[in-house]
């Protein structure tokens, strides 16, 4: 083995070794390093990023529901409620009108009395002028014909009766 | 084509240009020297294709180097085609081979080492079939050797550090073997442990590149002599030998590769037996 052989061999060799040692393979460990670092921060951020939306997701969702049932509470009582105006208002109504009918069967129950007794005034002169225009004068005794009359009326009244 | 004819040309260089056939010889090897002689630092041909070799293997992973800082200081997840060709071939040595072997832990410790010698031999393997270079730089011994030696220390430093001096008798007297067979089983253990691992690392690499060259300068060669010095019919042959001229020269890349992998896997493999618990 020739001896500049041998001084080349290791001169090339050590060369390299050092270049491969202290410049390719860190550059190289760094590179792959740097890039599964990237790569599992990028899915955790993603993965996060998931997670927010699908609870952001569930929180409209539960909101939602809340609206709708509040909406479904307003009209069930909106709808109670109106069922009791509405009972009311019939109530008050039907009061009204029994009021209003009571009220005119007893002003027609006065004016009938009130029509009996003057007709039964008028009824009574009338009889006496029509039965006096008759009779004449003999007839012309009061106290006679009052009692005359009122027997005449009570008759009436009991054939009315 | 112009693998043939560099080829060719340096073939006919090399041999005395009697227009005969030139047969390749283990001179081609040793070529003449260019500078320094008689120095430590002699420069020869081989020599220079080392340097040219090294000079690419910095230029190339520096700009891949630069790439991968760019990329974390910018924080650019998709790396450019280019970067990602940076990453697999790193990521060979450093999942495939160093991560397999090892585990992840001690795997990291050895990486810079493994990843020098796979890129470095498979960059020198690599010029024996690159145009008008044609010549692996380890198809001379030096330069295997020197890397066995390293695997050598490296392996022995994993154990020792380990397992302290336990490494060594761990290796030199295996549990589980009656004592009258040490005798026997002792020596072995050492021969195979301590003398053959590196002998062989060495010899196994530059052997293959040496046959790969010598292959290929014959059958090129070969071509030549059919092709411009034999008569007629003869020429025919020429273009067989062409044909298994270009066969060999893309088998020589497979060889190639598969030479640093060997290399680079049986260090490994030397570490982990080092560092393995069973001792």
């Amino acid at each position: 083995v020739a001896r500049y052989d041998i001084v080349w061999s290791s001169v090339v060799f050590a060369i390299l070794l050092v270049f491969f040692w202290f410049k390719v393979l860190p550059n190289f460990k760094k590179n792959l390093d740097a890039r599964t670092e990237a790569i599992e921060g990028r899915l955790a951020a993603a993965e996060k990023a998931q997670a927010e939306a699908a609870a952001k997701t569930a929180n409209i969702e539960a909101e939602q529901a809340a609206a709708r049932a509040d909406a479904s509470q307003i009209r069930d009582e909106a709808r109670a409620e109106a069922a009791v105006i509405g009972v009311e208002i019939k109530e008050a109504a039907q009061a009204e009108a029994a009021r209003l009918i009571a009220s005119a069967k007893a002003q027609i129950e006065a004016e009938t009395q009130a029509a009996l007794v003057s007709l039964r005034a008028e009824v009574g002169s009338l009889a006496v002028d029509l039965a006096s225009s008759v009779v004449g004068e003999s007839l012309k005794n009061d106290k006679l014909a009052a009692n005359v009359v009122d027997s005449f009326l009570a008759e009436l009244e009991t054939k009315k009766k | 084509l112009i693998n043939a004819l560099s080829l060719l040309t340096q073939a006919a260089y090399a041999e005395a240009s009697d227009g005969g056939f030139s047969a390749p010889s283990i001179d081609e090897f040793y070529p003449q020297v260019i500078a320094f002689q008689g120095t430590w630092f002699e420069l020869d041909r081989i020599m220079l294709i080392r340097l040219l070799v090294m000079t690419a293997l910095v230029v190339l992973f520096w700009l891949w180097s630069s790439k991968f800082k760019k990329s974390y200081k910018n924080n650019i997840l998709v790396p450019s085609r280019f970067q990602l060709m940076g990453e697999i071939s790193l990521n060979f040595v450093r999942k495939n081979i160093a991560h397999e072997q090892l585990g992840e832990k001690d795997g990291e410790r050895f990486l810079p080492l493994l990843t020098t010698i796979f890129f470095l031999i498979l960059g020198m393997n690599i010029t024996g079939i690159i145009p008008f270079l044609n010549i692996a730089g380890t198809s001379r011994i030096g330069l295997p050797v020197v890397l066995a030696a390293v695997a050598y220390v490296t392996f022995i430093y994993a154990g020792v550090r380990k397992h302290r001096m336990k490494f060594f008798t761990a290796n030199l007297f295996p549990a589980g073997v009656p004592k009258p067979f040490y005798i026997l089983v002792t020596p072995i253990e050492f021969l195979s442990t301590f003398i053959l691992r590196p002998v062989t690392l060495a010899l196994r690499l530059t052997m293959n590149m040496i046959a790969g060259h010598l292959l290929l300068v014959l059958c090129f060669s070969a071509t030549q002599f059919f092709f411009f010095n034999a008569d007629g019919f003869f020429k025919l042959f020429g273009a067989g030998t062409f044909v298994f001229g270009f066969a060999f020269t893309v088998f020589e890349i497979l060889v190639s590769f598969l030479q640093a992998y060997v290399f680079t896997l049986l260090t490994t493999v030397y570490i982990q037996l080092a560092l393995a618990d069973e001792h």
